[in-house]
Formats: structure tokens, C-alpha cells, sequence
């Protein structure tokens, strides 16, 4: 699948790469004792360390180290044994220490690939050049003052990783595509919460076009400030055509940070500071080298749950669902867990149909995550055994869904408080068989002269006869032996 | 290496210090000396040495992931020239 954007001179395709800063989970900074949660009262999570106070020293978390671990091996990666941390030379309000602490030359993990799953079913492999740990920057408020900026640090020593891919995208669903794996992957690891909203997973987009067969790499452009799959993908497509524009118009593209603009959908031009690309990176004197060793890489290995490519080729191949099914139960590891429970012992492709149709289609009426489902697990399993069993129809298992998402109730109790268990016994049927053929003769006559669509009518008269509950495989031979359909 | 005006220009600006022009020319010869006085370091054969990164052969300290520092924000704030509390603030700085 490609994209191509059609100009005058040229047809042109994209080159995209990603920088994903992801929030390390973790209970406290990278380098101070601080707490990390999100939403606590301004500059209450600050030490004197995040502070950036005369003499105070970093000391690691070593929590984050094995974090950053983990990803690396989730991401398919090599664990560099040693690693090394640099200041990052800068001025700004949000930033105390004037540097951030980060890796440049030695970053604790490289080369790694990822697997997208794209929307038709295909897959890629996507490399990533590298992932580093580094020091997020605290927040900027600018809406509080008409002329001063407000500063809450309690972000600011939060441990990120900065995963970069390799310049390897080439449209704007590789890329979301992309980053939702990045984001399904941390979730499994629990290395990261995802949250692109609260601004725990934030991606940097570097943009640049060419000719379609031109194999070097144009001009880009960072697009910073997009904090949901679906903007980064519009920015890509504003950014990409209008880079076409300017070439096409004989102009060039100049290499700049952009932002990104949720309202309007475009990007602009950040006011361009001077020089403001000289960082005079440095190792960190406060800080000595990361240095591992193979066991303790190991023993983070032996800890990792199954991750989102495995579990599907699992499904795939063990459970016979199809890759899209799968790619749908797998992508959050809570919906992979709900599903596997309802699976368990049970006819997998039934429960993947009721998970996905079924549950999928009410929360998204109720507007609630897999975690607030009203239908547990273990009681959309048992619905599926009351199927199964015959106990109820396929017809009834809809309205008992129903039931159990607005009540919870156990699927057991609510069959037999309102009556709905399938009859099964032929006489009772066959009476309301009979009876619906003597009131419908016309019809009856159509059947028996070889319509055979008329029989699905006469199914529909039955089932209503006996409040949907007959088992319908037992109306429909009794039919047929009726009236010779 | 030898510094040019415009380069101790650059550096002072980066590093956000104010230096008067008339003293850029005389810096500049101080940095040069200081930098030609390292750069007899260059004489010595380091090919298959790795950079030093400490003296003594130690492993980073590091600690556990429990919280036992912040709330503090009295403290932070208290030499902040500008104070908004519980903010800091500085003059706008626009995107």
C-alpha cells in the first residue's frame, strides 16, 4: 500500500520518523526521591534536586534502569552493557538545571524492530535506531497571566524514554500504525501508562517528501505537540502536502520545528530561537556510567508477559481466529485478558464474535473502556455455556446480553427469572407448528408449492409463538416435514 | 584551536552570560591561553585507552523507587524573585 501524493512536476512519497517520549512508570524521579503522579497540586512533587539547587546530586532510580530495560527487550532490542549520561545544554523556564540530563553517545538500548499490523490485514517491520533514558522537562503554563508564564516543576526529573525510529515510514497509517504498538507494547510491560491525553506518550514527527524513486532524504521537519494517533496522522498529511507545495513552487524546505495545531489541522512555523540547536552535549559529571550485566538482563527477561505479537499468533494458530480478529483482541492488553477468560475451555472464535460484535458494540453505546464493562468476564463465559448447551437460543443470548449489560446480573439468574430457556421439547413445538400452519393456509400452500422463502417466514411465526424461545434448527425440520419445503 | 570575537560572542550568549563589548577581544585572548595550555594534553598517546569517567573503579550509586523527598514547595519557592505561589513565574514565554 502506498501513498503517493500527486503534483505537477513529480509524484512525491513520504519519509516519516518518530521520537516517542514515553513516561516511565515509576514511583519516584529518575534522579530524586519525588513523587510522580500525575495531576498533584503545582511544585508539590519537587525537590531540591528537581530544583536544580547549588549542590544537590542525582542519584539513579534503579527502577527506571530495568524499565528502560524491559522496553528494549519488548521493542526487539540490543541492551548496550554500558551507557552513559550528558547534559543537554539549554535555557528555558521549564528546564532549573539549564541541561538536561539525558544519553546521546552511549544510549542503554539500540537497534530494534518492531512489527505494525496494518489495517488490511498485512504487517511491517518498522527499525528503531535507539532508545534512551532522559529527564522530562517540567510544564509551562501560558493562560493564567496576560504577561507572565507560570511554572510547575512536579514533571520536571520524571524519568522518559526516547524511543527513535528509523526514517522508515513512508504514509500517515504507517505511522499511526506505529505508534500504536509502541503504545500496546509499553502498556503490556507496564513500562509506560500510553496516555497520549494526560501526556504520558508524546511523539516528535519528522516529516520530509521526495520523488517517488529519489532514494536520498530531503529537508524535514519536527511537528512537535501532537498528542493523539489521529492528529499525528493529520499533521503528517498538512505537513507532507505542504512541503510538496514549496518544492513544487521552487522553493525549498527549510528544516525547522513546527507545531502542530489541533483546530485548524495545520502546522506553523515555533518562532525560530537563534542558535537554539547548539546543545554542547557533555558526559555528566555527576553521574557515572550504566553498566549491566548479561544475568541481570536476563533475570528482566524471565519477568516479561507474553506481548501483543505473540499473543496473536497464538490466537491465530492454536485458536484458528482470523489476523484481524486477532489484532483486535490483542492491541490492549486488558481486552486480551477479558477475552482470554471468556475463552477459556470455550469455542475461541464464538467467544472472540461475542467480545468483539457484542461487548465491543455496547460499550461503545455506553461510552465505557473494556474495564468498566457491567458483563464480567466470567458471566459473558457463562452465557456462551448457556448457548452452547442449547439451554437458550442464539435469539434469547442476545436479549440475556442486554439484560446482563444493564444489570451485571449472572446470565443463569436471568434466564430462569424470566423464563427464557429454549424449548426443546418437540411435542410444544410441534404444537405451535401446527397451529401457525392451520391460521396461515396461503402460506402454507406457498411453501408446499416450492417457495422455500416462505419457510423463513413460518420460522419467524413459530418463534413468536413461543416467545423466541423454541429452538429454532427444531422449527425448521418440523416445518419441512410438514409442508415438504 | 584558537577562539575568534564572534565565537566568544556565541558562547556567552548560550551560557546567558552579559559581557561588555570592549572586554570580548581581551576574553578571547585569556580563553586562547587557558585552551592552548590544555591542548598540550594532545601530546599524549591515548590510541586503545578508554575515557576515564572516574577515578576510583566504583559502581553508580543508585537507590530504590520509594518516594521520600518533595513537599517541600515552600523551600522551592522561596528565592523565586517572582513568585505566583504555588507557581513559579517568569515573563511570557511564547510559542
Amino acid at each position: 500500500m502506498s501513498y503517493i501524493i500527486k503534483g505537477h512536476k513529480h509524484d512525491w512519497e513520504i519519509v516519516i520518523g518518530l521520537e516517542i517520549h514515553a513516561q516511565v512508570i515509576s514511583n519516584s524521579k529518575l534522579f530524586s526521591g519525588s513523587a510522580t503522579a500525575f495531576g498533584s497540586d503545582p511544585n508539590t512533587q519537587v525537590s531540591l534536586i528537581d530544583a536544580a539547587m547549588p549542590g544537590m546530586l542525582p542519584v539513579i532510580n534503579k527502577h527506571c534502569i530495568a524499565q528502560a530495560v524491559k522496553t528494549g527487550l519488548g521493542l526487539n532490542a540490543k541492551i548496550n552493557m554500558y551507557s552513559v549520561f550528558e547534559r543537554k545544554n539549554y535555557f528555558y523556564a521549564d528546564l532549573p538545571q539549564g541541561y538536561q540530563i539525558t544519553q546521546f553517545l552511549h544510549p542503554i538500548v539500540v537497534e530494534g524492530l518492531l512489527t505494525i499490523d496494518m489495517e488490511d490485514g498485512s504487517t511491517r517491520e518498522i527499525g528503531i535506531e535507539r532508545l534512551h533514558m532522559e529527564q522530562d522537562a517540567g510544564k509551562s503554563i501560558h493562560d493564567k497571566d496576560p504577561r507572565r508564564t507560570f511554572i510547575d516543576l512536579n514533571r520536571a526529573g520524571v524519568c522518559l524514554m526516547e524511543i527513535v525510529s528509523h526514517p522508515a515510514m513512508h504514509s500517515p497509517e504507517e505511522a499511526g500504525a506505529y505508534v500504536r504498538k509502541v503504545r500496546s507494547i509499553v502498556r503490556y510491560l507496564e513500562t509506560c501508562d500510553g496516555n497520549m491525553e494526560e501526556g504520558s506518550m508524546r511523539a516528535d514527527v519528522n516529516v520530509s517528501v521526495r520523488p517517488v524513486g529519489d532514494t536520498k532524504l530531503w529537508t524535514r521537519t519536527e511537528t512537535k505537540n501532537v498528542n493523539s494517533v489521529r492528529f499525528m496522522m493529520q499533521a503528517i498529511e498538512f505537513e507532507a502536502q505542504r512541503q510538496v507545495e514549496v518544492w513544487e513552487a521552487g522553493g525549498e524546505v527549510k528544516q525547522q520545528t513546527r507545531l502542530f495545531d489541533p483546530d485548524s489541522g495545520e502546522t506553523r512555523s515555533m518562532r525560530s530561537k537563534e542558535e537554539a540547536h547548539d546543545y554542547r552535549y557533555f558526559p555528566c559529571p555527576d553521574l557515572l556510567p550504566i553498566e549491566l550485566t548479561q544475568s541481570y538482563v536476563d533475570d528482566i527477561k524471565a519477568t516479561m508477559p507474553e506481548l501483543p505479537d505473540a499473543k496473536k499468533h497464538r490466537l491465530m494458530s492454536d485458536n484458528g481466529l482470523s489476523a484481524y480478529d486477532a489484532d483486535v483482541l490483542v492491541a490492549e492488553r486488558e481486552v486480551a485478558d477479558y477475552f482470554e477468560i471468556v475463552a477459556k475451555g470455550r469455542d475461541a472464535k464464538v467467544a472472540a464474535n461475542w467480545v468483539i460484535s457484542n461487548l465491543f458494540g455496547a460499550l461503545k453505546g455506553a461510552e465505557k473502556g473494556i474495564l468498566e464493562s457491567p458483563v464480567s468476564a466470567e458471566n459473558l463465559g457463562n452465557l456462551l455455556d448457556l448457548l452452547a448447551d442449547d439451554t437458550i437460543s442464539g435469539r434469547i443470548a442476545k436479549d440475556v446480553f442486554e439484560i446482563m449489560f444493564s444489570t451485571g446480573q449472572d446470565p443463569a439468574a436471568i434466564v430462569e427469572e424470566k423464563g427464557l430457556k429454549q424449548i426443546t421439547d418437540t411435542g410444544a413445538i410441534e404444537a405451535a407448528v401446527d397451529q401457525a400452519i392451520a391460521e396461515n393456509p396461503e402460506q402454507a400452500d406457498e411453501v408446499r408449492a416450492g417457495n422455500g422463502k416462505a419457510i423463513g417466514w413460518f420460522v419467524g411465526q413459530v418463534m413468536q409463538k413461543t416467545q423466541g424461545k423454541a429452538n429454532p434448527q427444531a422449527v425448521n425440520k418440523l416445518l419441512r416435514d410438514k409442508l415438504g419445503g | 584551536m584558537s577562539l575568534d570575537t564572534d565565537t566568544v560572542r556565541r558562547i556567552a550568549n548560550l551560557a546567558r552570560i552579559k559581557i561588555e563589548e570592549e572586554k570580548m577581544a581581551p576574553l578571547a585572548d585569556e580563553l586562547n591561553q587557558i585552551i592552548g595550555w590544555i591542548e598540550q594534553l594532545s601530546e599524549v598517546d591515548t590510541d586503545g585507552v578508554a575515557p576515564m569517567t572516574s577515578v576510583t573503579k566504583i559502581d553508580m550509586p543508585s537507590r530504590e523507587d520509594v518516594i521520600s523527598d518533595g513537599g517541600c514547595e515552600d523551600k522551592v519557592l522561596a528565592n523565586a524573585p517572582s513568585g505566583e505561589p504555588p507557581y513559579f513565574a517568569v515573563p511570557k514565554v511564547v510559542e
